[in-house]
């Protein structure tokens, strides 16, 4: 499995990374919202030169019905070549793939044919719950111990959440991550600043709180997770959490700036309880403390009750549902998505406290069903999970949420797509009329993973 | 690996001292485990005898390559990337142990330090040894400071990407060698 040079897809900075060659196939985790046929990893052609591009070219099944498959991520990346821990010679060639109901993991080979990736090895959720004291697996992020992976739920389903860590040749599970995780007690995304020695945690809530789908009366009460954790890398400690007020809540992905010598990144709020508006706050580094600000607030816009789910139709108003957000490799667009509007937002945050909307399209969406060149007629969902090629040229998006929320917000439920966007590099962007992916009816997409990595897969020491 | 280290601290600092001021605690670790290792061997010498001694360094040298088979590429990661002087030591330190870095100086200083039946150092052999452990840290820390700047200067960090070969498969072969050498002589 070594190999005597380094993996030719790791990078030592986020510079040398942004002239990686362009990824030819995508992985997209697809899950069976019915949960009675089996989860499958499917393989996307992206490939512009390829007669089989903007189609799945592949699959794999998951061993059983019901994992519910949502996040996933590489056994290896850039983040090998750091000098304190290196592990130059793994090979990025496995996808580990959690199923956040079923919290089973597989693992899946992407050698020797990406095209048919095949299932090596299954760790059933006892051996998770055993060894980590952990369930429902989420984020995954290959870093200088392993594998790390961020778990919404303890043995029992319940809280606390947190972080367990696998061995990122064998897969064995090590155990959990923490040694003092202080308050924190709800878990979601997790992504450090390598440079800094900080990991930043964010919060959900427990799987009781969400598995079948948000809770009105917990997200009015401001129950749901409204604050970020950081923690010592290498220590493992808890050392300051920063609570984003009983306005905010679901505070979710943890985009760190890619450069290891800037101390600062964003993260979306879904909603704020005042307005419905999603928000995008950047944290930094304030003295010795980590501080927050919000600097982008996107309103919510006035709708017709009756195009609203029940839910909605008192407040008379589509939210805009800020659920993902992507930051490109070079640090330099961030990328936004309403999945509750159906805009898709391109921000310019080189000055990351004053972005600068340099981009806006709008497809799918609650109220405007705005359609695509190559789709036909109307489409539901929204944009979601979004992932930024390594060269910030290329960004794809798929539009389901999570199984139980689709049909809470879109009333009789998904049809899946993924689509991609070609951006500028001084900025602007515009959908890829030729790319539009009709899911198979049945699953639905989430996240998307590129071949040889991707902007929220890596991470670096070097700047 | 201690260039490599330096280099980045230099690159996150962005300043030249920045890796020489990185080199010295990295070098100090070095050779304080091959101190210890070397002291232990001396010690150990003064007990036994010649032979019986380099059963037992060539039998140590056999084992660390095993365990660099087995489970060299799992180490707890403890110093991270804002490691002071007292960081880089520590981190230091642990590479070289357990890398083996002081044993692998065992097969030159057994003949220079030890000679004769049990108990019998060789006169002067403290003097020696210290001027032993010196010298490979001196060569040592000599050779990473050209690296590092070498790299930080002119190379550049893409070097990494083709360049660095796996020198810890190459290193269990020369551990282990060192131990067959001392085992059959």
């Amino acid at each position: 499995m070594a190999t005597w040079t380094p993996d030719p897809t790791f990078y030592p900075s986020p510079r040398l990374a942004a002239r990686a060659p362009a990824e030819k196939f995508a992985y997209v985790a697809s899950f069976a919202p019915e949960r009675k046929r089996k989860d499958v990893l499917a393989v996307v052609d992206v490939d512009p030169r390829s007669p089989s591009y903007a189609q799945i070219v592949g699959k794999v099944d998951m061993s059983r019905p019901g994992d519910e498959l949502h996040h996933f991520g590489w056994n290896a990346c850039s983040s090998c070549l750091c000098p304190n821990a290196p592990h130059p010679h793994v090979e990025r060639r496995y996808l580990v793939v959690p199923g956040l109901r079923s919290s089973r993991i597989h693992i899946v080979d992407t050698k020797p044919d990406p095209k048919r990736p095949r299932v090596v090895k299954v760790i059933e959720p006892d051996e998770i719950a055993d060894r980590a004291g952990y369930t429902r697996p989420h984020t995954v992020h290959c870093g200088p111990e392993g594998i790390y992976v961020s778990a919404l739920g303890n043995a029992d389903g319940k809280g606390p959440g947190g972080v367990f860590l696998m061995d990122h040749e064998t897969f064995e599970v090590r155990g959990r991550w923490e040694v003092d995780r202080g308050p924190q007690e709800f878990a979601y995304d997790m992504w450090w600043h390598l440079g800094y020695d900080t990991v930043v945690t964010s919060e959900w809530g427990t799987p009781d709180m969400f598995e079948e789908g948000l809770v009105p009366e917990l997200l009015l009460g401001s129950k749901y997770g409204r604050k970020l954790h950081f923690w010592d890398l290498h220590k493992r400690r808890h050392l300051q959490e920063i609570d984003f007020g009983k306005e905010h809540q679901l505070i979710f992905e943890l985009r760190p700036a890619h450069d290891p010598t800037k101390a600062y990144g964003f993260v979306n709020c879904v909603i704020s309880l005042e307005d419905l508006s999603s928000s995008i706050w950047v944290w930094y580094r304030d003295g010795e403390q980590w501080a927050v600000k919000k600097v982008v607030s996107i309103p919510a816009e006035p709708a017709d009750p009756d195009l609203l789910p029940p839910a909605l139709k008192d407040f008379k108003a589509c939210p805009p549902l800020v659920t993902d957000i992507d930051l490109s490799v070079d640090d330099k667009f961030l990328y936004v998505s309403c999945w509750g509007t159906g805009d898709f937002l391109q921000y310019d945050v080189s000055d990351p406290f004053a972005p600068k909307l340099t981009g806006k399209l709008r497809i799918g969406g609650i109220v405007s069903r705005e359609t695509h060149p190559k789709a036909k007629g109307k489409l539901n969902g929204g944009p979601q999970m979004v992932e930024v090629s390594r060269d910030g040229r290329r960004i794809y998006f798929t539009n389901s949420l999570y199984g139980a929320i689709d049909p809470q917000f879109y009333t009789g439920g998904l049809e899946g797509w993924m689509v991609k966007v070609d951006a500028d590099p001084e900025g602007g962007m515009a959908l890829d009329p030729e790319f539009f992916v009709a899911w198979p009816k049945g699953h639905l997409p989430h996240q998307v993973r590129l071949e040889g990595g991707d902007a929220s897969s890596d991470s670096y020491c070097y700047p | 690996m201690g260039w490599l280290f330096a280099v980045a601290l230099g690159l996150h600092r962005g300043s030249r001292a920045a890796v020489l001021h990185a080199l010295v605690p990295i070098g100090l670790g070095h050779a304080l485990s091959v101190v210890i290792v070397a002291a232990a061997v001396i010690l150990l010498g003064s007990v036994i005898d010649g032979p019986a001694l380099n059963r037992v360094a060539g039998a140590a040298l056999m084992l660390w390559a095993i365990y660099h088979v087995l489970r060299g590429r799992r180490h707890r990661v403890r110093v991270g990337m804002r490691a002071g002087f007292a960081g880089l030591l520590l981190w230091s330190f642990l590479v070289a142990s357990a890398h083996g870095a002081g044993l692998m100086l065992v097969p030159a200083l057994i003949p220079l330090c030890l000679s004769g039946p049990a108990g019998a150092l060789s006169s002067g052999s403290l003097p020696v040894a210290l001027g032993a452990v010196g010298l490979h840290t001196a060569a040592t820390l000599l050779v990473t400071c050209v690296i590092a700047l070498a790299v930080y200067e002119w190379i550049g960090l893409a070097f990494l990407r083709r360049g660095w070969v796996d020198l810890d498969r190459l290193w269990v072969f020369a551990l282990a060698g060192a131990g067959i050498w001392l085992l059959a002589g």
